[in-house]
């Protein structure tokens, strides 16, 4: 019987072993050095701040597996031998596949900061992170300053967490407002408030210059690049982005970027190896996306792509408009279609923002047709669905604002926005 | 990881860790409690009323003001930081405390009222006596230990309530909703009946009436004492005992096919006003596997069968043979059951079958067989109606349903089982509502396309213990008999996934909802296999 490996147990690895069981018998082994079981990991930090249990972002119950018939494997991958058909673990013990499936995900980047490497340094992405950021900040008497480094949607998801155990946090954001690169300015602007608001000691154009050591191999404090000003902290938490976790593919043979080649089959150089998820690298980026695509939905889309594949139907990684979410401390985060923070030549932006400065909205649109092209939400709940099937029909920015309602997603009894948005539409100052 | 409970400590690391302000309002509330302990100890108070007023006072406002510290100088927002922390929350050793207290008043309560002060002759004395200033004013008689009951279960649900409110400020739903379940508690539960007691005289009388609290809930409303009492009482009487038959004929369908069951569960009914209130701190500790979905639903349905058994016989009991005293004779109303219950079925059978699970099959048709045969055989050879007596039938129920599950394990349990236990294994009335909700309403919990990453905080956070993440992830709606409408998981979603709805009835249950996001052609294929 063909047997099918799956080296990692994320998101993407599972979706495509469950459905590899539904279109098929064939032998499957998912393999992960992490944990037993696939779990969540968008939920890690719940299980630091105490909203959740390990056991609670397991999204399938234990006896699932063996009642599916797919086989886990706990042990670290060394070496994939694409000639032989085998992997080789850590232990030295090999296993033979068929097909196999790299769905590795990503590692912390760490660009080579002088002191990168001490005890309490560390990214945020692994079981094994949380479980260091348990032990070098289990409270704000081990851990009397934590100090982050990078404004994306890990750092700041470290300062949440961090400070429901009231554990002192500097945020050293790179860029002059955080997350510009992604957000525009109006919102990017709005959660630097929202940051501060919640105590952190946001700092912004900071890069970092190195991390200092105590007598014990411990990290002691950080260097600011700009000011050389010295933060004394007990960990630091590296989060400037995450990058595929392929060190172990390096003289495999397999053609590797920055992360693992494929085609749009997500097919490598060597026929029956794939890679999907997170460590994936498209040779050309597909429309506006990245060429890898590290996001909990992309990853979801890929393993259901190359289940068809694998079992015979051979299909495309095909997907449709971007999306994606975040929540930024108190405020939620929605994304349909392309809104860029750095405006492309023929797009033009249509911002709200409520004046409580928790919610706002940016709808991108082309210039000259009126054609909507994306819309970025705060703090109001909206209809994916809706958003889809409105960038199919290519819709105009009149027809968004006027049947936004439609798209709106919010608990029953929420107060409306959209005549505030429709009548601070109409009222734009005309720009000739 | 192991979050083992180590020491008792209220305060211990932060977010487990209590303000100033908090330990100050534990020591006020801690001290009404006190004064209600001293009470039953038959400590003589000198100025009673007083004391009693301010026992409850202290309660109230320590509850209140340790809210107050827990939330307002927060940002509103999700506020479950250190629920597995701490000890009360996660089956620590103060939860367990807690419920060994519950559990031992409950016993006391049902059993043993006598320790509260309840006296069979003469003025009764102890806690009971605590209370009699305040029952004296609402209804003019001396209270009872349900009176002690009602007045501390609507205090729980008026001061927890604030503090839920508090907790949840930034949610309309939830506001609204704990507002709505504080005034029928208040009013209908407390204050009318006791009202209503008042106009009772020597030639007037009503039984006790909590008038949203509908048959079978209220498993004793068609007994005789009461029927007679409600017959007894002329007009207004009658207009009560045909409001409890129509409340459970007419009413309770027409606004669940509208709104789903949580009209009631989550926005009316006491049971579910003490869990979303005194009982919100333990919502996550209901279980969530797929074994006890299954014994979820062979339980409660067995309750309902039990209870319509029960209530059936009751009923049969006290009515005559003879057509002409009464149109409503014994076997007319024995036929009646049979004929109802029969056509219920059929139409369920016509019109839904494809909705029920195996299970349900075969529970159903077992059921309805059982209670048919019994009803046959008392028809053919005269035995005794469902081989036991009305009585014997009438006192297992309340011993065992009313007291036992009710109280003693639905609510002495929340620390250890969750707040909802009665609600999902017991309560016959939800069981009604359930599978009315699941296979004829309005109302689904809708998901938000492909934006779930199964996080897993909308399945902790569901007191009646669905996986709603199961649903969740597959883009499909969530249409579960037990879903009492809470809007908790539509709450903590932090992706914005979840939403309340009543649409329409089509499409309802949409299996293959579309994880959109992904090509449309490989959908098409995934739908297909």
């Amino acid at each position: 019987m063909e047997h099918i490996v799956i080296i990692g147990n994320g998101i993407s690895g599972v979706t495509a072993a469950r459905h590899i069981r539904k279109l098929s018998d064939k032998k499957i082994t998912i393999i992960s050095a992490e944990t037993d079981h696939f779990f969540s990991r968008t939920a890690l930090m719940y299980i630091y701040m105490g909203h959740m249990k390990y056991e609670h972002t397991k999204p399938y119950e234990d006896y699932f597996w063996k009642k599916n018939n797919i086989e886990l494997r706990r042990g670290f991958v060394k070496k994939v031998l694409p000639e032989t058909k085998e992997i080789v673990f850590s232990e030295g013990d090999t296993m033979p596949f068929d097909t196999l499936i790299i769905a590795v995900g990503s590692k912390s980047n760490m660009f080579g900061w002088p002191g990168q490497d001490l005890k309490g340094v560390q990214g945020l992405y692994s079981f094994q992170d949380l479980e260091a950021l348990e032990k070098y900040a289990p409270n704000n008497k081990i851990c009397q300053r934590a100090v982050i480094v990078g404004g994306g949607l890990i750092g700041i998801e470290l300062a949440e967490m961090l400070s429901t155990r009231k554990i002192p946090v500097t945020f050293l954001v790179r860029e002059d407002s955080f997350w510009n690169g992604v957000l525009p300015q109006g919102e990017s602007e709005m959660l630097n408030r929202h940051i501060r608001s919640h105590r952190i000691d946001l700092r912004l154009s900071s890069n970092l210059k190195e991390i200092l050591s105590d007598e014990n191999g411990q990290v002691r404090a950080v260097v600011v690049e700009e000011t050389g000003e010295e933060i004394p902290c007990n960990v630091v938490g590296l989060t400037a982005g995450v990058s595929p976790n392929i060190d172990f593919l390096k003289d495999s043979g397999i053609a590797l970027g920055r992360g693992v080649k494929v085609d749009r089959f997500l097919e490598t150089n060597f026929k029956d190896i794939y890679a999907i998820g997170d460590c994936a690298e498209q040779h050309q980026p597909i429309g506006n996306r990245r060429p890898i695509e590290a996001v909990w939905y992309t990853g979801r889309m890929m393993g259901e792509t190359v289940a068809q594949t694998i079992c015979g139907n051979k299909s495309q990684y095909n997907p449709g408009h971007w999306f994606n979410s975040a929540k930024f401390f108190d405020i939620e985060y929605q994304t349909y279609g392309w809104v860029f923070s750095e405006k492309k030549d023929y797009e033009a932006h249509f911002h709200w923002k409520h004046e409580d400065d928790t919610k706002c909205i940016t709808i991108a649109y082309h210039k000259e047709s009126g054609v909507f092209l994306g819309i970025n939400t705060f703090g109001i709940r909206m209809k994916h669905e809706v958003f889809d099937r409105w960038l199919t029909e290519k819709r105009s920015l009149d027809y968004i604002i006027e049947h936004l309602i439609e798209a709106n997603f919010d608990p029953e009894f929420y107060t409306h926005f959209e005549k505030e948005i429709l009548s601070a539409y109409n009222n734009q100052p005309v720009i000739a | 990881m192991s979050t083992v409970q180590r020491n008792m400590s209220l305060t211990g690391e932060p977010p487990k860790t209590i303000t100033t302000q908090q330990k100050i309002a534990t020591l006020l509330g801690m001290s009404g409690l006190l004064m209600l302990l001293l009470a039953s100890l038959n400590v003589d108070f000198p100025n009673k009323t007083l004391w009693f007023i301010l026992s409850l006072l202290a309660i109230t406002l320590g509850i209140i003001w340790f809210a107050r510290a827990a939330y307002t100088a927060k940002h509103e927002g999700i506020k479950n930081d250190g629920v597995w922390f701490k000890s009360i929350s996660s089956r620590g050793y103060l939860g367990w405390l807690t419920a060994i207290s519950l559990t031992g008043f409950y016993i006391v309560l049902y059993f043993y009222p006598q320790f509260l002060g309840l006296s069979k002759e003469g003025s009764n004395t102890g806690l009971i006596a605590f209370f009699d200033p305040l029952s004296t004013l609402l209804s003019g008689n001396p209270a009872s230990q349900w009176f002690v009951y009602g007045t501390l279960y609507t205090l729980a649900i008026f001061s927890f309530g604030i503090k839920f409110i508090w907790k949840y400020r930034h949610n309309r739903y939830e506001r609204l909703r704990t507002w709505s379940v504080m005034f029928f508690q208040t009013a209908f539960a407390f204050l009318i009946p006791e009202f209503m007691a008042r106009l009772n005289s020597d030639s007037f009388s009503l039984p006790y009436y909590d008038l949203k609290n509908i048959w079978p809930l209220n498993y004793y409303n068609f007994e005789q004492y009461r029927i007679d009492s409600f017959i007894s009482a002329g007009d207004v009487g009658l207009a009560l005992l045909l409001f409890g038959i129509v409340s459970i004929f007419i009413i309770t369908p027409i606004l669940t096919y509208k709104y789903g069951k949580r009209w009631y569960c989550s926005w009316v009914c006491g049971c579910g006003g003490l869990a979303e209130t005194a009982g919100d701190s333990f919502r996550q500790l209901s279980d969530k596997t797929m074994n006890a979905w299954k014994i979820e639903r062979w339980v409660v349905h067995s309750v309902l069968v039990f209870v319509v058994v029960m209530t059936t016989a009751v009923v049969h009991s006290y009515l005559g043979d003879d057509a002409s005293a009464y149109w409503l004779t014994k076997d007319l109303f024995l036929i009646s059951v049979a004929v109802f219950l029969t056509l219920l079925f059929a139409g369920i059978w016509f019109f839904k079958r494809n909705e029920l699970k195996k299970d349900a099959r075969y529970g159903a048709i077992g059921y309805l067989v059982i209670v048919l045969v019994l009803i046959g055989m008392h028809f053919t050879s005269g035995k005794t109606l469902f081989l036991f007596e009305a009585e014997t039938l009438r006192k297992s129920y309340g011993f065992l349903i009313g007291a036992i599950f009710s109280g003693v394990i639905g609510t002495g349990f929340y620390p250890i089982f969750g707040s909802r236990v009665w609600c999902r294994f017991g309560c016959p009335m939800a069981a009604i509502l359930g599978l009315q909700q699941r296979l004829f309403s309005k109302f689904r919990i809708t998901t938000n396309g492909g934006q779930c990453i199964s996080c897993g905080n909308c399945s902790t956070y569901c007191e009646m213990g669905i996986d709603v993440r199961t649903y969740a992830q597959k883009g499909e709606n969530i249409v579960r008999a037990s879903c009492v409408g809470c809007g908790i998981c539509s709450a903590v979603c932090p992706r914005g996934v979840l939403k309340l709805e009543n649409g329409p009835l089509e499409n309802r249950i949409a299996p293959n909802e579309i994880l959109l996001g992904n090509d449309v052609d490989l959908m098409n294929y995934v739908h297909k296999n």
